[in-house]
């Protein structure tokens, strides 16, 4: 990955954002996938797919439980990582990197919505 | 929060701990799939002593047994288990369960944690109730601990790491042998449709026979691939599959009821009136076993629709073995074939009903296909 932790952007969903000019890049965060545990199911959206933020975009099944993912920013979807849905355990090895799930290009990146790292770990901790 | 004894070495170990029924325990040490694959392929020690050991002694144990559960330990000889069930008046299952028989006097069970208090309670209030008081003792074992040691290779690692007990090799299924004063319990039982071992072993030596074990290449496992691996081996789960709502005819554990129709003396036993109006009415529901041929991970609670009318899945998860989703349903009994179709987020999806096991000697069962 390109950027710092510090530098991503974050849910209190667990998701990540990395926001390159208009193209924000979303995944779920390591706390997440350590919660989920093993991953063997991951759905992502299809490209064209217009969100709004907070809509349901793709789903992550663990051997624990099924967890939709939220889509953090209003925005139209222009990738989907598809290696996921014949390596799903790809989120739980590197939830920052290969395990990106889909990009979005944004339309109103209210940004300011989401939180910092410092603020998210606050959110985990307590 | 209640600890087992071997709580530190779990720690130890990375678990991640998790609560269970008011126990404090590990659900796996990294990765639950990598365990239940251990399992399949060499061999996994479970520390599963929330589970709750008790004896039941006594003249009448035999007597006030052969009462208070739907199998006949009058079948068993000396040193040999049965699976069996206490059921309600009603016939529903309070709890499911093992009984050993060490002699006609004397007999342990173990039972579910989360059923162990109401358990207990159920069976003093019938030793009053059947006029045992007195005669039969019935008493919970607390310095007790329960370690399943599984796999195909559990039995050979568990021989090499203790060569006084390599005896226990020759067990027949369902059989068990005690050692050391009775420190040492091995019964060739287990939850995960491999071969192996559940051993009961007391406190004051149980952590160096986990130590001993962990040096011998046993995988510490988890209580969540302890479930993945029951539910591939098509094992009910107290909770979810069985409950006091369903008897053992709608619960596919007919086979689990005793009826002594060729014994010269017939038995009586807790439910078994309600049994047989069952019978004689027709079963209405019964458990199969439930392949997701799309992805997607099946969970329990989900709907199911068959031709003769909707079901429930009531154990759900995803198989490690077959790389897809299984479960068990109850559905209504008069259903044939192998259609149906399931309710997954407002989406109707096909799959397939099958006959489990859904896994046997660690391959896919290829019987289960109607």
């Amino acid at each position: 990955m390109s950027k710092k932790l510090e530098e991503l952007k974050y849910t209190d969903s667990h998701e990540w954002v990395s926001l390159e000019g208009d193209t924000a890049t979303v995944g779920i965060t390591e706390h997440a996938q350590e919660q989920l545990g093993d991953i063997v199911f991951v759905e992502v959206p299809e490209v064209g797919a217009n969100f709004t933020a907070g809509d349901n975009a793709a789903v992550i099944e663990s051997v624990k439980a099924a967890s939709d993912i939220f889509s953090p920013l209003d925005g139209e979807v222009v990738a989907a990582n598809e290696t996921l849905s014949g390596s799903p355990e790809i989120v739980n090895s590197s939830p920052y990197e290969d395990g990106w799930l889909f990009k979005i290009k944004v339309s109103a990146a209210d940004v300011n919505k989401l939180l910092s790292l410092e603020a998210y770990q606050k959110l985990i901790d307590s | 929060m209640k600890k087992t004894t071997l709580y530190d070495k779990h720690i130890e170990a990375s678990a991640k701990m998790v609560d269970f029924a008011g126990w404090g325990m590990p659900l796996h040490y990294g990765s639950q799939i990598s365990e239940h694959k251990s399992v399949r392929s060499d061999a996994g020690i479970f520390d599963v002593s929330h589970m709750r050991f008790l004896s039941i002694g006594g003249e009448d144990a035999t007597a006030f047994l052969r009462l208070l559960i739907c199998g006949d330990v009058q079948t068993l000889i000396d040193g040999q288990g049965l699976y069996s069930c206490l059921l309600t008046e009603q016939g529903g299952i309070i709890d499911d369960l093992i009984v050993y028989k060490i002699n006609s006097n004397d007999y342990r069970m173990v039972v579910n944690a989360g059923t162990a208090t109401k358990d207990i309670a159920w069976m003093e209030k019938q030793l009053n109730a059947l006029g045992f008081a007195g005669k039969v003792t019935l008493s919970e074992h607390n310095d007790k601990n329960i370690l399943a040691l599984q796999g195909p290779n559990a039995c050979a690692k568990f021989a090499a790491a203790f060569p006084e007990y390599a005896a226990a090799q020759e067990l027949d299924k369902f059989h068990f042998a005690s050692y050391a004063d009775g420190d040492v319990f091995v019964a060739r039982t287990g939850y995960t449709g491999e071969d192996g071992y559940e051993v009961v072993i007391s406190d004051s030596v149980v952590i160096d026979f986990w130590d001993k074990l962990m040096a011998s290449g046993f995988v510490p496992t988890g209580l969540g691939c302890r479930d993945t691996l029951r539910l591939e081996a098509g094992m009910s789960l107290y909770g979810n599959d069985l409950d006091e709502e369903h008897s053992p005819l709608s619960s596919a554990l007919s086979w689990a009821v005793h009826w002594n129709k060729d014994a010269a003396e017939p038995r009586d036993f807790i439910g078994k009136n309600h049994l047989l109006q069952e019978k004689e009415a027709g079963v209405q529901q019964k458990i199969v076993g439930i392949y997701m041929t799309t992805p997607g991970v099946l969970r329990s609670g989900t709907k199911v629709t068959t031709e003769q009318g909707e079901g429930v899945l009531t154990s759900g998860g995803f198989s490690p073995t077959l790389n897809h989703s299984i479960a068990l349903a109850r559905i209504p009994f008069a259903h044939k074939g192998s259609e149906c179709s399931l309710t997954i987020r407002d989406k109707e999806v096909a799959a397939k009903i099958v006959r489990p096991p859904f896994v046997k000697d660690g391959k896919a069962n290829e019987k289960m296909i109607y």
